[in-house]
């Protein structure tokens, strides 16, 4: 237990087990690390097989927002990432609607297929799941 | 109970790991297992062996090593997390160990409850 292994261990006991697991993004894709390494665990998550969503609210639906441009803040602009999604068979993800209209966002500014939902079957969905990762 | 933990945020400046490390103890004394505590986005600056706080202030660190030894807790430090932020095996305090984000994926299908810690 104490021998660090530094990386990435394959042989992962999950016993064919399929839970639903549902990743809550509410922050700017921006300004902190958060999105970025959130959209990291859904990239690993989606080789265990399990049964994914992503919901964006708050501030987290300027993550799928299209054309994004960061060169002036010099980071990597990762919002393509969620582009490549559909190949993990992750695609289920959902925009919280009163987010999206407080912040003048409209169903096609966005950069893949989302669902958009009211705050109340945001709340439905959450309900329904086994796993919520918050970042 | 069979729980899981999941820190996200670093020692001292936020509240999290040391609400974190109470549930674990109270949990712990209540009969459950926690089985894993993995640590991700700034958490993984919980797991510093340089860490050196006043004498009259509580060793964060040293705190969930205790634990984890007492109580046969993995505590697990996401290796993408902890590379960035300058974590590594010669740094590492002794108890925890580096690890991929599968860790934490399986933390979650295995556990009764994955509770989060930090915003």
């Amino acid at each position: 237990m104490t021998e660090a292994t530094g990386g990435i261990e394959m042989e992962e006991d999950t016993s064919g087990k399929v839970k639903k697991f549902l990743y809550v993004n509410r922050k700017a894709p921006y300004g902190t690390i958060y999105a970025l390494e959130s959209l990291e665990v859904v990239l690993i998550a989606a080789a265990f097989d399990q049964d994914v969503s992503l919901a964006f609210i708050d501030d987290g639906v300027y993550q799928v927002v299209k054309g994004q441009h960061t060169k002036g803040i010099d980071v990597k602009n990762f919002s393509p990432t969620f582009r490549a999604l559909e190949g993990y068979d992750i695609e289920k993800l959902y925009v919280e609607k009163e987010s999206m209209e407080a912040r003048g966002l409209k169903e096609d500014d966005f950069i893949v297929p989302v669902k958009v939902v009211s705050a109340q079957e945001m709340a439905d969905l959450m309900e329904t799941q086994d796993v919520v990762l918050s970042f | 109970m069979k729980l899981g933990i999941l820190i996200n945020e670093g020692p001292y400046t936020h509240q999290a790991s040391d609400t974190a490390y109470l549930f674990a103890k109270a949990a712990v004394e209540k009969g459950h297992k926690i089985h894993r505590v993995f640590f991700y986005h700034d958490g993984v600056y919980n797991s510093n062996r340089l860490t050196e706080p006043p004498q009259d202030d509580r060793h964060i660190v040293n705190r969930w090593q205790k634990l984890a030894k007492d109580n046969q807790i993995d505590l697990v430090v996401c290796v993408a997390a902890a590379l960035r932020r300058g974590i590594k095996d010669e740094n590492l305090q002794e108890g925890f160990r580096i690890s991929g984000l599968g860790q934490l994926i399986e933390s979650g299908i295995q556990s009764d409850r994955l509770v989060t810690f930090g915003d």
